[in-house]
């Protein structure tokens, strides 16, 4: 093998591999992105069974009910429309985890239509606001996702 | 005064940064042994702005000792009240300061090199530091146009804001400052690079230059990795030890592309081949640290659009990293033709070994890249998504487990060419320790792929490491060898720690009445009490867990639920108990109406070895390092004693009388 043969080969393989990375990154990130739900859209259009999203809305007031086995904790999360999704989640709530918060969860919909969250993100402090929540009112949230979520799979 | 001042020193270092980037210009247009009158200003000038630099820093780190609220940057991000320690790493836990240190590291570093580097050819080193300046002039440009640290208030604050409590620990005096010096250990690198690139200088002895910097910048990376990692365990007390968080990922970039460039700047070292491979790899591993530093410090991590609100930071250095990155691979695709054909070498070699795991590197490089920005991507459009370990963990690791399969032989390969049969033995030897472990865990239990796989890969690997060593007689192995081992070792070591954490770690979580006992492992976990304590500039509730491991003597944990006043902020401080083969890690939660309190407490077995192996892995830099050091400094030695004979020679041969007939 020449001298310029094997460089070239050297860089069709990096190359190869680099477009393989990025082929495969793109194909896993299509599937294993988690997107971002309001409640009205989970209702509408919901998720696989299984499939990691993220919800996020208002914690209903008068929802939270704590188990008898006192770390497990049902509630609803309500957007702007009638719609509220049912979350249940096993763990130690955020400091300030009240009801009438934002709070976005991150989970999966069960086959019964509950929401499953391994990880509850809300405010822990007075300037700290879930990422997606981020500037916007319920409102303009539920337009905003209204307009981009829908129909993404 | 101390503002004014360090204001001016900032001045200084960047006129001075124009000086080193024109004169180390004009060593560019040199004759070949006659040095250009313009290019001897380079070093000096490197020299003096590195004082001037990290003068401006000990400045803005005494403001901040003496709590001088009259400077903004002080009274926004501390607080009279502030324990001392915390006030000192305050000074780099905020925007401004951080960036002061990064520059005060770059043009430190900058002016090592110029110091003590005699080995290159001067116009080489003329480049080298010519690229040096033109990078430190972009970020001193930054710090006074956009983040001068040294502004005053036009009225001093009665009082400090105070700082994120979650950055008032031990860890942040560490972590960020390990990490910034590895971020710019690798711009010598670069600078190098591109001198090299220049001059068409790219040969061993140039690789032997580069050689001890991006090992250096390696081995603070992974420590400030490491450290970041243990810190974001017990600090954020989710007992996870890695999140895929882009601020990690940040940090994990450069690591990759220097884990790449170390081990190729290596094979040019020793054997002239991979000339512009290994240029690549360090214009990349540079960008990354910048890509890195742009993603932290722009506030585009937050949302895109708090970026395109307030876009004067970001976007300088978003225009910084376009200039320098878009240059860079400009240069590099117009020179890269022009540097001659290194060695060549067989598939089947070590040289070919190295490669491959160079690809797969850069290709898991790849992956986290575009899992970071993809995010940011979809942002812009809108659309919200977020990337987590059911992304990255699967595609990482089809690249990571053929890497440590490699990993595992390449060392045994013998450099240029080899025949695979010749270590039929010990391939033979991983491969069954692989297998077997595998057969065996799955023999035991039902576990997931990737913690099997990876304590397969974890045996193999640590089996793998120290077979160079064979045959071998082990006082004669150089201190390079003995790094390359211990490095690998800690891998395995990292990696088996990962396994276990990932196959078997158990978790309780329950809601316990005082005097109530829970089991997790071979652990009864009592809640004693639980009682309210005061810090410095806290309040917390502070339980006492009694923690007894097979019936044996109780130790008592305190896990903490504290809340801050300065700023308000509530954070969970966990305990940690250790023993050699795990750690229990216990957190309290909420109090239920009922007046049982929330705990949870996992025991993760063996997941101390993560860091421990990568400390090995550090410390196996650190061996290479000095492995290095020391022939440099035989060599230099033999070569003054060669001269100092030749001269004495000299003296005498004058001297000596004509012998009489």
């Amino acid at each position: 093998m020449k001298a310029k043969h094997q460089r070239l080969a050297l860089v069709l393989i990096a190359l190869l591999a680099i477009v393989g990375a990025g082929l495969l990154a793109a194909w896993t990130l299509r599937n294993q992105a988690s997107y971002f739900y309001l409640p009205e859209q989970m209702a509408a259009t919901p998720p696989e069974v299984g499939q990691a999203v993220r919800l996020g809305g208002m914690v209903q007031a008068g929802s939270i009910k704590t188990e008898a086995n006192g770390v497990t904790v049902n509630f609803m999360v309500t957007g702007n429309t009638a719609d509220a999704i049912p979350v249940r989640y096993s763990g130690i709530l955020p400091d300030l985890f009240v009801e009438g918060s934002g709070v976005v969860a991150e989970g999966s919909l069960g086959p019964d239509g509950v929401f499953f969250a391994t990880n509850l993100l809300a405010k822990h402090d007075e300037n700290y606001v879930p990422r997606e929540l981020e500037g916007m009112g319920t409102e303009e949230a539920a337009k905003m996702a209204a307009d981009t979520t829908v129909g993404l799979k | 005064m101390i503002a004014e001042i360090g204001l001016a020193a900032l001045w200084l270092a960047a006129a001075l940064a124009v000086l080193q980037m024109v004169s180390g210009g004009f060593a560019l247009r040199s004759v070949e042994g006659a040095p250009n009158p313009m290019a001897i200003y380079a070093r000096p000038a490197a020299v003096v702005q590195a004082v001037l630099a990290v003068l401006a820093f000990i400045l803005l780190l005494y403001a901040f000792a003496v709590t001088d609220l009259s400077i903004k940057l002080v009274a926004t991000n501390s607080h009279s009240m502030k324990p001392m320690i915390y006030k000192l790493t305050g000074t780099w836990g905020n925007h401004e300061g951080s960036m002061l240190l990064w520059v005060g590291v770059l043009a430190l570093s900058g002016g090592l090199l110029a110091a003590f580097e005699k080995r290159l050819p001067e116009r080489t080193m003329g480049a080298t530091l010519g690229v040096q300046g033109f990078v430190a002039l972009g970020f001193y440009a930054f710090l006074l146009f956009s983040s001068n640290p040294f502004e005053r208030l036009p009225v001093p604050a009665v009082e400090g804001v105070g700082l994120n409590p979650l950055l008032q620990d031990i860890g942040l005096a560490i972590h960020p400052p390990t990490l910034y010096a590895g971020y710019v250990g690798l711009s010598v690198a670069f600078s190098l690079a591109m001198g090299a690139l220049l001059t068409k200088e790219v040969n061993p002895s140039f690789a032997r230059v580069m050689r001890p910097w991006v090992l250096g910048a390696w081995v603070l990376l992974t420590f400030g990795i490491t450290a970041g990692s243990y810190w974001a365990y017990y600090e954020l007390g989710w007992g996870g030890w890695w999140f895929w968080d882009p601020v990690e990922n940040a940090s994990l970039m450069p690591w990759l592309a220097a884990t790449a460039l170390m081990h190729s700047v290596s094979v040019l070292a020793a054997r002239d081949a991979l000339r512009t491979w290994t240029i690549m790899l360090g214009v990349l591993a540079f960008s990354m640290s910048m890509l890195g530093t742009f993603l932290v410090r722009s506030g585009v991590l937050t949302s895109v659009h708090a970026f395109a609100v307030d876009p004067e930071r970001g976007a300088f250095i978003l225009g910084l990293l376009g200039l320098y990155i878009g240059g860079a691979f400009t240069i590099f695709a117009l020179r890269a033709g022009a540097v001659a054909e290194g060695k060549r070498f067989a598939a089947t070699s070590r040289e070919g070994a190295l490669v491959f795991n160079n690809v797969m590197l850069s290709a898991i490089l790849a992956i986290v890249l575009l899992g970071t920005l993809y995010p940011l991507l979809t942002e812009a459009f809108d659309v919200r998504v977020s990337v987590g370990p059911p992304y990255f963990n699967p595609a990482a690791a089809i690249f990571a487990v053929p890497m440590f399969l490699v990993m595992a032989v390449g060392p045994l390969l013998r450099w240029k060419e080899d025949k695979p049969a010749r270590i039929q033995f010990e391939m033979l030897l991983v491969a069954a320790v692989l297998i077997g472990v595998i057969a065996l865990v799955s023999f035991f239990g039902q576990f997931p792929l990737l913690p099997m796989l990876g304590l397969g890969l974890a045996a193999a690997l640590a089996v793998a490491a120290v077979l160079p060593l064979k045959g071998r007689k082990l006082t004669r192995v150089p201190s390079a060898t003995w790094g390359m081992v211990l490095a690998h070792f800690g891998v395995a070591v990292s990696l088996f720690g990962m396994a276990c954490e990932g196959a078997f770690t158990q978790e309780r979580l329950a809601a316990v009445a005082p005097g109530g006992t829970e089991q997790v492992g071979d652990f009864a976990v009592t809640l004693q009490s639980v009682t309210p304590v005061a810090g410095p500039n806290w309040t917390a509730i502070e339980a006492r867990l009694a923690v007894s491991q097979n019936g044996g003597e109780p130790v008592i944990l305190s896990p903490q639920a504290r809340n801050f006043w300065s700023p308000p902020q509530a954070t969970s401080e966990s305990a940690l108990l250790t023993r050699w083969n795990g750690q229990l890690y216990a957190v309290i939660g909420n109090q239920a109406e009922d007046g049982r309190w929330q705990i949870r407490v996992w025991w993760k077995p063996f997941v101390t070895f993560i860091w421990y192996g990568g400390l090995l892995i550090a410390l196996g830099g650190v061996l290479a390092i000095a492995g290095r050091v020391k022939v440099d400094v035989k060599r230099r030695k033999a070569t003054a004693m060669g001269d100092a004979r030749r001269a004495d020679l000299e003296a005498l041969g004058a001297a000596a009388p004509v012998p009489a007939e």
